[in-house]
């Protein structure tokens, strides 16, 4: 296998970009990402696009194609993956596969999810695909309900408050005011959380990610030939993925994410690392409840412990371990497949001393964490500079 | 769109009736069915199980912003619940508030009246729970 690095992101505004299409939005990530990468067209050799829902949110399937099309990156072949709310980090994944393969050269990776054109009810149903149809949808879930179902037994297994959920919001709104790329880019307080619309019991309003219109790209080439592109190539130590079942009903446990832990693990072993050396890290904050079981399964702190760990400062900007630079999904925004692939930029940016007024000092190993629907899809990446 | 005729009359046996499925190999009791054990794959057997409809709330949440087609009931207390013998299923609780429900709470199925698809379309019916007295 060969050793892959990636060597140019870029993303687009994340938000209610009702002047964007679909085809806009990833364009627009797409040149950025070259531009990053010194690249042209003519030097990429494949697409992989990840998207969650177009079929139900703008009645397009066969988006890889329309990609190709419209970055004109035609003939190359162009291979949409799919994986709900992991979709991003998922084509990623398939993307260093093919590099590290040898198959492909020069790959380019993008995320994208236009969700403002329809009401914020077709939302909840098209993103209920990512659970059970059948046996979770049917009757009458939503994924605000789903992780306010884990939430509420977290708190009544371990003790977490919905005080110290809220915390995550205020430290990734914190974080997302010095992003100019974020949703939300104002500070809040626990008060504005606290008192915002109950969503699900016990998720509020400023407890869940927002409905949001992003697209996102990366460049991956062969580490030996990365030089060539940037002078601060950023390898990609580990990428690992496992699932789990599909309905939140069917696992053993709703306050732990199996397919987080086994993911982490097997990526801690390819990368030789520790949770301890990892001093910057994006996780799957889709509900704030998300972050708090993500830090526990990712081995930053003990099982039960996450409510605590957050609400005492320990995962803000530049602390123990710097949690959702970017604004994590709660305070950049989720364009649900984009997401992914927007988690490696924010640590390539990062690992390169690139990110502004959130800069993490000395930030040399980071971690990508992105999870599909409750849990059924995990992947882990980490990313490390190369000096 | 998502509930078609055929979608949901392929679903009675388990939706009206509770029917599952029990593995005679390792006796791990599923519920909504499968036809393979995930435990023992090509060494299961699966067979029918009747479920009781007797179980308890291992978690629950009042959802207020429903998804389409649960607009007219809204809010309503979504549950994960723990069946007495083993498996975990969602459901509504329902005729109660969500200041009556917690974790642990005896409850047993009811069949009511789950979404409709349209005006003018098929009812979909199946198991919701009440709290037992
Ligand atoms: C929480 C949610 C239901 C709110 O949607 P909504 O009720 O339609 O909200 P509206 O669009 O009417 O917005 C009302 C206001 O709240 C703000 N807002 C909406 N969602 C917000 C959020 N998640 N966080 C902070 N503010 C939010 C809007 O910007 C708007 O502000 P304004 O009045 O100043 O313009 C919606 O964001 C949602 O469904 N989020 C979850 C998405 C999801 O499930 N993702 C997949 C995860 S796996
Ligand atoms: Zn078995």
């Amino acid at each position: 296998m060969r050793r892959v690095a990636v060597v140019g992101v870029g993303l687009t505004k994340f938000g209610e970009n009702w002047d964007h299409s679909f085809r806009d939005l990833i364009t627009e990530a797409g040149i950025r990402a070259l531009a990053d990468a010194n690249m042209s067209g003519a030097d990429i050799d494949a697409l992989y696009g990840g998207t969650m829902a177009a079929g139900r949110l703008i009645g397009q399937e066969h988006i890889t194609a329309l990609i190709a099309d419209y970055m004109g990156l035609n003939p190359i072949p162009a291979t949409r993956v799919e994986a709900a709310c992991a979709s991003g980090s998922v084509a990623l994944r398939t993307g260093y596969m093919a590099v590290a393969s040898g198959i492909h050269d020069h790959v380019v990776v993008g995320g994208v999810e236009k969700m403002t054109d329809v009401s914020t009810g077709e939302v909840a149903s098209a993103l209920g695909g990512a659970g059970d149809q059948e046996w979770e949808l049917f009757m009458g879930a939503t994924f605000p309900s789903l992780y306010a179902l884990m939430a509420k037994r977290h708190m009544h297994e371990y003790g977490t408050t919905e005080e110290q959920m809220a915390q995550v919001a205020v430290k990734n709104h914190y974080n997302a005011a010095r992003n100019k790329y974020a949703q939300y880019q104002k500070e809040i307080t626990l008060e504005t959380v606290m008192k915002s619309k109950v969503v699900s019991s016990p998720l509020k309003v400023f407890d869940c990610s927002p409905i949001t219109d992003g697209a996102a790209v990366a460049i991956l080439a062969p580490l030996e030939q990365a030089r060539k592109y940037t002078d601060t190539p950023i390898e990609i130590v580990a990428s690992a993925q496992a699932s789990d079942k599909l309905a939140l009903h069917s696992r053993e446990s709703i306050t732990r994410l199996d397919a987080t832990m086994i993911a982490a693990k097997k990526a801690y072993a390819q990368a030789n690392v520790e949770p301890k050396d990892i001093k910057v890290a994006e996780v799957h904050d889709c509900f704030t409840i998300a972050e708090i079981m993500a830090i526990e399964d990712l081995g930053f702190c003990r099982k039960g412990e996450g409510g605590k760990m957050t609400a005492d400062g320990a995962t803000a900007l530049n602390s123990k371990i710097s949690i959702n630079t970017s604004g994590g999904l709660k305070g950049c925004g989720h364009p649900v497949g984009a997401t992914g692939v927007k988690q490696i930029a924010e640590i390539v940016w990062q690992l390169r001393g690139q990110a502004e007024k959130r800069q993490v000092t000395g930030a040399e190993i980071g971690l990508t964490h992105n999870v599909g629907g409750s849990g059924a899809t995990c992947v882990v990446h980490i990313l490390k500079r190369t000096n | 769109m998502m509930n078609s005729s055929p979608s949901s009359w392929r679903r009675i046996p388990e939706r009206y009736c509770l029917i599952g499925t029990s593995c005679e190999t390792c006796k791990a009791n599923y519920f909504p069915p499968r036809l393979i054990c995930p435990k023992c794959r090509r060494k299961g057997k699966m067979v029918d199980k009747q479920y009781s409809g007797i179980g308890k709330v291992y978690s629950y949440s009042l959802v207020n912003v429903p998804p389409s087609g649960f607009e007219i009931e809204a809010p309503y207390v979504l549950a994960l619940i723990e069946l007495e013998e083993g498996p975990h299923l969602t459901a509504q609780v329902v005729d109660c508030e969500e200041k009556d429900v917690s974790i642990g709470a005896p409850v047993r199925m009811v069949f009511r009246k789950i979404q409709e698809s349209g005006p003018h379309g098929l009812i979909h019916y199946g198991f919701k729970f009440v709290l037992s007295k």
